[in-house]
This record gives C-alpha cells, structure tokens and sequence, in this order.
C-alpha cells in the first residue's frame, strides 16, 4: 500500500476523520474514547455503532418492532412515525428485530447477511416473512402472552424454589431453545450475561410499556 | 487534535467533479481490508479532493452535524456499503440524502467477494 494511503488509513483506523486535498491532508479526531497508544482500533472503543437503521420506504408504521424490543430501543416521533431512538441500548450483533417486521424494513448495516445488511429486498425474503409468523407460534402466537404466561410461571416457580443456580438453568434452557430455532444468533447468545438478565416481572413491565407505546401510537395514527 | 501533513502533489490531479466521501468501516469486518484499501489507494492516486470519515454508522448514531452539512450538497458521492442501508443512516440521522447523491457499494467491488 503506498505510504499515503496507508498513512490515511491508520488514521482512521483509529478514529480520525481525514480531509484530503491535493498537496495535504488534515485529520480530525471523532471517536468517542481516544485512541490507546499501540492497540487496535476495535479495542479503543466502548461501543460498536450497532442499531437499526428503518427503510422508510419499506416501513408502514405497524409498531410490531416497538412492541417487540425490551430494550427500548425504538420509540414514536410527535407524528407517532416510528423511530429508532436508543441506539446504545441494542443489544451488539442481536438482529432479533429485524425478524419480527413483517416488511423487511430493518436494516443492521453491520450485519454479515442479505437483506438485513440492506442489500435489495427479494421475492425470496419477502416470502421468508412466512418464518416469522414462526417464530411468533414459537412464543406461542403472541409474545406478550407469552412472555407474560412464562414470566407467571416463572414467578411461581421461584417463589418455591430459591435456588439461584436452577433459576439460571431454566433461563439457559430457555435461551438455547430461542437460539435452537434460529432466533437469536449464537454468538449474540456467547455474549449475554445469564447472571445478569432482567428478572422475569422486569421483562414483563417492559413488554407492557413497550405495547402500550405502540398501542398509543396505532390509535394516533388510525385517528388521523 | 488537528494534524497537517504534507500529500506529494500528484501530476494527474483533476478538476473535481464531486464531493466524495469515503467511509472507512472502521468498527466492523463488514467490508474486506483488501477492498476498503484498494478503494483508498484509488482515491490517493486520482489526486481528487475527498474526505474520509472512520464510521458513517457511528456518526449517524451520534447525529454528528456534519452527515448534514454533506446531505446539503447536489454534488456528492459516497463510498460506503449497500446503498439502502447508506440512505437509511442519513434519513435516521434526520438529514435524508438528495436524490443527486451517488453511491458507491463497496460490496460490489471486484475483489470484494
Ligand atoms: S416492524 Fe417494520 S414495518 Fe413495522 S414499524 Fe417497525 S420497521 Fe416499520
Ligand atoms: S455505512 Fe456501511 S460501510 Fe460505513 S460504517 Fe456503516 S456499515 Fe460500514
């Protein structure tokens, strides 16, 4: 690689931006966390720019993903328009989302697979969204239900049994048969930390306000 | 920190016909090193004026007021990835990009698959 470009390149391999003229070129730092003498450019970041990114030209405003997230990370405009609002609160490497909207209008540009990675959407892909009525049957035709049934179960469960270490079991198993059916990636799954998920009733508060959201939103938007 | 250094001129410089706008990649593997090299050599070697950012992801995440400053101009030209995903970043960014805007999927080049 010529001395240049290579020059360039090791800039903004560390977080600079760079202008380029004819004769010179100025860089400008942007990341957010300053680049560590000698380490690579991965491992002088806090977070890696991961959340989706909505076609809008794709997108019908039908709040499923609203619903779906836990982690609120979408959330409605003045106009009830959906948005993606919380982007550091996606979850790095989880597409999960972008398997329950029913347009294929999700988008993680980061993403190694087509179309969530945002190549053109196909026939093939659109008729894939069969697969996510799937995966909705998976969480038993409607997640909330679902959630809320096994966060019921859940409850009783630990109410009579206290062992910390059966507790962690049950949510290992749960998440390996989420991941056994294609839900949520291994290696997303590799990285979650069992000892630190939200408690079955935090997952049902958060189910109930995200559906609420969309609930909001729908009626806004069915009585414009 | 502002850095100025020195570019040796380059005898084929040519009148610039459009802003570009190289986006490095720089957080992810989603664009081979080989092709993200190649695309900054040819850059390099034209002699054309550009700007090179690390991350667009990163700056429509944090909305950086830059991404709006160039979504102003008719005359600009991205290399990045797929362009849906390009044009997704901007708009979510609250600056869509103008219909003039050209795209240069990284993906599709040459040495790319
Ligand atoms: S699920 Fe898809 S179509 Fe529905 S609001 Fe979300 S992005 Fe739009
Ligand atoms: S816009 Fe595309 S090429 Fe640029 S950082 Fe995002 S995923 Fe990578």
């Amino acid at each position: 690689m010529p001395a240049i470009a290579s020059e360039i390149a090791t800039l903004l391999d560390s977080g600079n931006a760079v202008t380029v003229s004819a004769d010179s070129y100025r860089a400008r730092h942007t990341g957010n966390t300053p680049p560590a003498a000698g380490a690579s450019t991965t491992a002088t970041r806090s977070w890696k720019p991961w959340f989706p990114v909505i076609d809008y030209d794709r997108c019908t405003n039908c709040m499923q993903c609203l619903s779906f997230c836990l982690f609120d990370v979408y959330n409605v405009d003045e106009n009830s328009l959906i948005q993606v609002r919380n982007q550091e609160n996606c979850k790095t490497n989880c597409p999960a989302c972008s398997r329950v909207c029913p347009e294929v209008a999700i988008m993680f540009p980061k993403y190694s697979g087509s179309p969530i990675n945002g190549e053109p959407v196909n026939a093939s892909d659109l008729s894939r969204e069969k697969m996510k009525v799937n995966v909705s049957s998976l969480l038993g035709g409607d997640i909330y239900s679902t959630l809320r049934n096994r966060s019921d179960q859940a409850k009783s469960r630990f109410s009579t049994e206290r062992s910390a270490d059966k507790a962690l079991a049950e949510r290992k198993r749960c998440l390996d048969k989420l991941q056994r059916d294609g839900f949520i990636p291994a290696e997303v799954l590799a990285e979650i930390d069992l000892t630190n998920l939200p408690s079955p009733e935090e997952i049902q508060r958060r189910a109930a306000a995200a559906s609420a959201k969309a609930q909001a939103a729908l009626a806004a938007n069915a009585a414009k | 920190m502002q850095s100025l250094l020195k570019k040796p001129q380059n005898p084929k410089y040519s009148q610039r016909m459009s802003h570009t706008l190289y986006c490095r990649c720089a957080y992810a593997q989603v664009i081979s090193g080989p092709v993200k090299n190649a695309r900054l050599e040819q850059l390099c070697a034209s002699g054309e004026e550009f700007e090179a950012v690390p991350d667009l992801c990163e700056m429509a995440a944090t909305r950086d007021p830059r991404l709006a400053e160039l979504a102003r101009r008719d005359d600009l030209r991205i290399i990045a990835c797929h362009p849906r995903a390009v044009k997704g970043l901007f708009t979510q960014a609250g600056c869509p990009l103008p219909p003039t805007a050209e795209i240069v999927n990284m993906h599709e080049s040459p040495s790319a698959s």
